[in-house]
């Protein structure tokens, strides 16, 4: 089984480390994002990996083979820059067909690998214009197409669509999947668009501050994110610090909550998604619930949000529009906070909230 | 901003000083140039109006068409190898950090504040065979014994292309630092060596520049009229310096005319012509 095995590859620039020590797999034919803010080290990490930045430590090893210190035109992998990095004094087919020059293939056979790769990213007929005259979204399949003109082992994207307006970005993000699916290639994509990382990826790792925090399907990285970090920057959430004062209890600002993973002590961290917070009109009882006061509340059409403060914190929870509570901003509300939607994470002294 | 194409006087004000200064300073001086070059020479006094072509006969002769090939020829050869010296150069240059390049652009700046009597003077001095360069060879025994290099053909040529060279950089380099830092990257990760990306990406992505820039370097090389003096021999003499000789030397107005409008011309028609073979390149 053919796979990328990143082990401990690290970057440091003087004495900036831009990635520590990032290990990773990556199976064959997987779509991977990664995913962080900006300067959180995910485009570093992907040039490491397309020879493009020398690793001050660790290994890159793809299919047994050792490719740490390979040089970037004998990987053989597809790339497709921010920038798009077309070049400007060829056309479309000739860009297309430049991997192919530079090995010697004949010009007829160029011309025919080029086309076929228009056809695939569904852009024929446009080989013979420069590529000035295309446009945004034309250029993109341009780059993808010589990205992919030598049938790489590895298709790496870096912000590959942040160029492109919101509808189109849409339109691409699944026609890239589906190409992907269709030519089973594995792939890595930079993105620092969580959206985009969770409809594409099979693999989402999110990174921040040169770590990789989490490396995980998207439902588990947003249903059982691995810290507060995580938690945060996929989605929204809210998060409760809270500390436990019995087996399966925790006081939290405003109340205590009863939870089944709880540690047996000290300080908790739990992150419960807005969309699992349940509303009711005050003074409904029962378990996991607290008292606050509406701050703020909007319509969003399919959903309705609330902003509770809760002895002092902030609380977001959306619901069904149906399900509303008759209430409005400044009057008292209970949020529930179901035990099930409740995820324990270790307490985080350098998350700043 | 006036978008529309300006009307009435007081719109084309802001561009009168400009075009009256054009014409004072460089339509009727030439202007008066191509007059003087059909007028007749007086031995002995100046010249009188008059309308011959003499002045243009005399460089059908073989001794003018020598002098002029050998300009052309040696302009064209600095302009080759300031821009195959300062292309690479710069593309490096743009590469640097922020405070490097600076502190490069104004080490190339006071070249050009340097006067061409004394780059000439220093070149002579440093290829001397008393004081000069092969003093340093011998001594790290490279050479027998020191040896003159100066006056000749090479002196000449690396005179020429030490002047030119920081204009060829500054010329080189708005278009250089704004080239996609990518595009050897993209080449890169499509199988080219970092050499041959800069051959087949970065060099003809800039082709408009380079050519541009070797026009400029070629008609820059051309008008230098005082370093064949210091570091050629009289036939490695140029045009210009003939043009100077005429015109100061011998008095022969006229003749020094004529071949300054015919070396105009020339430099012209070879600036028209790399511009149409560019643009054919381009459409082809």
């Amino acid at each position: 089984m053919s796979a990328l095995v990143l082990d401990g590859l690290t970057k440091r620039y003087g004495p900036v480390t831009a990635v520590h020590g990032a290990s990773l797999r990556i199976p064959h034919g997987q779509f991977v994002c990664l995913l962080g803010p900006s300067g959180c080290g995910k485009t570093t990490l992907l040039r490491m990996i397309a020879g493009l930045e020398d690793p001050s430590g660790g290994r890159l090893v793809i299919d047994g083979r050792d490719i740490t210190t390979a040089p970037a035109h004998t990987r053989e992998f597809g790339m497709v820059f921010q920038s798009l990095a077309l070049f400007p004094h060829l056309t479309a087919g000739e860009n297309i067909a430049y991997p192919l020059r530079i090995r010697g293939v004949p010009k007829a056979e160029q011309r025919k690998r080029a086309d076929e790769l228009l056809e695939l990213v569904r852009l024929p007929g446009v080989a013979d214009r420069p590529v000035s005259k295309l446009s945004g979204g034309q250029r993109q399949r341009v780059a993808i197409a010589r990205a992919l003109a030598l049938s790489p082992k590895l298709f790496l994207l870096d912000e590959p669509l942040s160029a492109l307006d919101a509808k189109l970005r849409e339109a691409m993000q699944i026609e890239l999947k589906q190409l992907q699916q269709r030519l089973g290639i594995t792939t890595i994509v930079v993105t620092h668009d969580q959206r985009e990382a969770m409809t594409m990826a099979d693999l989402v790792v999110v990174m921040s501050q040169g770590r990789i925090h989490q490396a995980a399907p998207p439902m588990e990285v947003y249903r059982q994110p691995a810290d507060a970090f995580v938690a945060d920057f996929i989605g929204m959430t809210n998060l409760l610090e809270g500390e436990v004062t019995a087996p399966g209890t925790a006081a939290v600002p405003g109340g205590t909550l009863h939870l089944p993973d709880l540690p047996p002590a000290g300080r908790v961290l739990l992150s419960v998604r807005p969309e699992d917070v349940v509303v009711h009109p005050a003074g409904t009882d029962g378990p996991n619930r607290l008292t606050g006061t509406l701050s703020f509340m909007r319509d969003l059409g399919a959903s309705v949000e609330f902003r509770i403060d809760v002895a002092g914190r902030e609380i977001v929870a959306l619901s069904r529009p149906q399900d509303r509570p008759p209430v409005a901003p400044g009057g008292a509300l209970t949020v529930e906070f179901p035990p099930a939607a409740c995820v324990v994470l270790p307490p985080a002294a350098e998350h700043a909230r | 901003m006036i978008r529309r194409a300006p009307r009435g006087l007081a719109e084309h004000a802001p561009i009168l000083f400009p075009a009256l200064m054009l014409v004072v300073f460089f339509v009727i001086p030439f202007s008066l140039m191509i007059a003087v070059s059909v007028f007749r020479r007086v031995p002995g006094g100046f010249y009188e109006p008059d309308l011959v072509f003499a002045n243009y006969e005399r460089f059908l002769t073989a001794f003018f068409g020598g002098v002029m090939s050998f300009s052309l020829g040696l302009a064209a050869l600095v302009a080759a190898l300031s821009v195959g010296i300062a292309f690479p150069f710069t593309y490096r240059l743009v590469k640097l950090p922020r405070g490097a390049q600076i502190r490069w652009l104004v080490f190339l700046l006071s070249i050009l504040s340097l006067s061409e009597v004394i780059i000439g003077f220093a070149w002579s001095t440093l290829l001397s065979r008393t004081a000069g360069i092969t003093n340093l060879f011998v001594a790290l025994g490279l050479m027998a014994e020191p040896q003159s290099l100066s006056p000749s053909f090479g002196a000449l040529l690396a005179g020429l292309v030490y002047q030119a060279f920081p204009y060829t950089v500054l010329v080189l380099y708005p278009a250089l630092a704004r080239l996609d830092p990518y595009l050897e990257e993209a080449a890169r990760t499509l199988g080219s060596s970092p050499l041959r990306a800069f051959f087949t990406v970065v060099v003809p992505a800039l082709r408009n520049t380079i050519v541009a820039t070797t026009i400029m370097v070629f008609v820059f090389a051309l008008g230098s009229y005082l370093l064949p003096q210091l570091l050629g021999r009289p036939q490695h003499w140029t045009l210009s310096v003939l043009i100077t000789d005429q015109a100061i030397y011998q008095s022969n107005m006229p003749f020094a005319a004529a071949m300054a409008v015919f070396l105009v011309l020339v430099s012209l028609a070879l600036v028209g012509l790399a511009l149409l073979a560019g643009r054919r390149e381009e459409t082809a």
